[in-house]
């Protein structure tokens, strides 16, 4: 779904969204509410300076708006691949991004993701999974890394992994995966509107990925493992 | 006695950087809690997954401690090594410690468990910034050879201090992935002179992505460990619109460069090629020189 559909399913006319390059921002209104949208769209890939642009999305809402629920839009295609992004320290472009978020979550802004096209990688680790909570369109595709590059990193064919990603939750690309994990709260069919308005009213405070990546089995240590390391007494170890 | 960072493991890494004695591992090897992804790929797991987790003390201060083993599968995140550091940022909030110090080497998230590490790391990122919000210093220290990468890499920028030896490696995607994605043009990923100048301890020093440079020696780790603890700092509307304006002025000052050496000649370094030859100290040397130099 292109963005602008995407914007009008949410806020139909009511919004002042706007596309600079690959960026989008502006407000929208939802269920009488003012919130800000920021995003990205045409599966931007997230170089040093469009990770510079969503923080300062982020902070002006911070400064001028206290308060104001953040929804963002996702739509890249991960961080450029660059040499120039690597020499200037793109992942502590994407870092600030994503201290940006953290940063309204603890000034009380509820932050809600919605992946309408592409999230693949660290553009979707510093965008929809620093919010209260990540939504996705049905169609929407998420992937860590396309797999040319995944099997010369893994040493696997591209074949083997063609086939694994059919089968296997960890790998798949297909976004019910990623619901069955825990990482994405919900998809969204039908009318954005009124889902947009409910996940405001409902985000949650604390991470509840792990607890419901257990509890719709797509993910079933991570939430015991985690519990385990924070309450099991240590052991001394012999001295290697 | 000097001993190699790099050249350690992880647990030698903590025993040698830590209190003698006072490390106590949390769900270790002897709980063996394997991924439950890698036998599917045919590939070996591992009883620890890859990361040591646990309690100790540093100059007598109480800490919490994790370090990835480089071995293992270059340090990748999984879903049970990303929950392991999860669940210590989480039990920090619970006990308060003086820090929590991360010996990071991986190559960020494990592609065999690719969606699993994916939401790992970012569950990490949120764990870990709680723990700064509630005051507690969170240190990344750096020096293995599969250095600090992807999701590790965002990881490591949202520490309060990062210390890295000049072996020590910081960046997002790896060489050979932007080799594959562009050629060799763009990033030749076998030059080794280009990947270090690029992502090595001593240009993110040089830059200020790395706080702290020290030389391959876990003694020289453990007094720059100490000297973190009093850092914490939580995030603030201050502090991040100061990191903003050093990155977008950073764009402006060496976004034109071509490469790291160039970067370097701007700052005021005269010899750019020696630097590959300079120690910790050299650098810092260098770096105060400029710092006069553009003042």
């Amino acid at each position: 779904m292109n963005w602008q559909d995407v914007v009008g399913g949410l806020f139909g006319s009511a919004h002042t969204v706007v596309r600079t390059g690959d960026l989008l921002s502006g407000t929208g209104v939802v269920d009488g509410q003012t919130v800000a949208v920021i995003g990205t769209t045409d599966h931007a890939p997230i170089g040093v300076e469009l990770a510079l642009a969503q923080a300062r999305c982020v902070l002006d809402t911070v400064k001028n708006h206290p308060g104001r629920a953040i929804v963002l839009l996702v739509d890249t295609q991960g961080q450029r691949l660059r040499y120039r992004d690597e020499m200037l320290g793109i992942n502590r472009y994407m870092a600030h991004m994503a201290c940006c978020v953290a940063l309204a979550r603890q000034r009380g802004h509820r932050v809600i993701g919605l992946v309408y096209d592409q999230a693949l990688s660290g553009g979707f680790i510093t965008s929809g999974l620093m919010a209260d909570a990540c939504y996705a369109l049905p169609e929407a595709e998420i992937r860590v890394m396309r797999l040319p590059a995944m099997a010369r990193v893994t040493k696997i064919s591209e074949a083997r992994l063609e086939q694994l990603a059919q089968s296997n939750p960890v790998f798949a690309p297909g976004v019910e995966n990623f619901v069955a994990m825990g990482g994405i709260r919900a998809l969204w069919r039908g009318d954005l509107a009124a889902q947009l308005a409910l996940a405001l009213t409902d985000a949650p405070q604390h991470d509840e990925r792990a607890a419901d990546g257990a509890q719709r089995g797509g993910r079933q240590l991570a939430a015991a493992v985690a519990q385990r390391v924070r309450t099991e007494a240590g052991a001394v170890m012999p001295v290697a | 006695m000097n001993r190699s960072f790099a050249e350690s493991t992880a647990r030698e890494r903590l025993h040698a950087l830590l209190d003698a004695g006072s490390f106590e591992e949390i769900l270790g090897p002897g709980a063996r809690v394997v991924s439950p992804h890698l036998a599917l790929l045919g590939v070996p797991s591992a009883f620890d997954d890859g990361v040591v987790v646990g309690r100790a003390t540093l100059s007598a201060q109480p800490v919490l401690v994790a370090a990835q083993e480089g071995a293992f599968m270059g340090g990748g995140v999984g879903e049970v090594h990303g929950a392991k550091l999860v669940g210590l940022f989480q039990r920090a909030l619970l006990e308060k410690p003086a820090a929590v110090l991360v010996l990071a080497e991986s190559g960020g998230v494990r592609l065999h468990e690719a969606n699993a590490g994916l939401i790992a790391v970012s569950e990490v990122m949120r764990a870990l910034l709680d723990v700064r919000a509630q005051g507690i210093a969170v240190a990344m220290l750096i020096g293995g050879e599969n250095g600090c990468f992807g999701g590790m890499g965002l990881i490591a920028r949202c520490a309060d201090v990062v210390v890295m030896s000049d072996i020590g490696r910081l960046s997002m995607s790896g060489p050979e992935v932007i080799e594959s994605s562009h050629g060799v043009e763009e990033f030749d990923a076998r030059d080794r002179a280009l990947v270090w100048r690029t992502t090595g301890g001593k240009h993110r020093y040089l830059m200020g992505d790395c706080d702290v440079l020290v030389d391959d020696d876990v003694a020289a780790f453990r007094s720059a460990a100490i000297a973190a603890l009093p850092a914490a700092h939580a995030l603030s509307l201050e502090s991040l619109e100061r990191e903003h304006a050093m990155l977008g002025a950073r764009i402006a000052d060496f976004g034109h460069c071509r490469d790291s050496a160039d970067i370097w000649q701007a700052m005021g370094v005269h010899q750019p090629m020696a630097v590959a030859e300079l120690d910790a100290q050299g650098v810092r040397d260098l770096q105060t020189d400029c710092a006069k130099e553009l003042a």
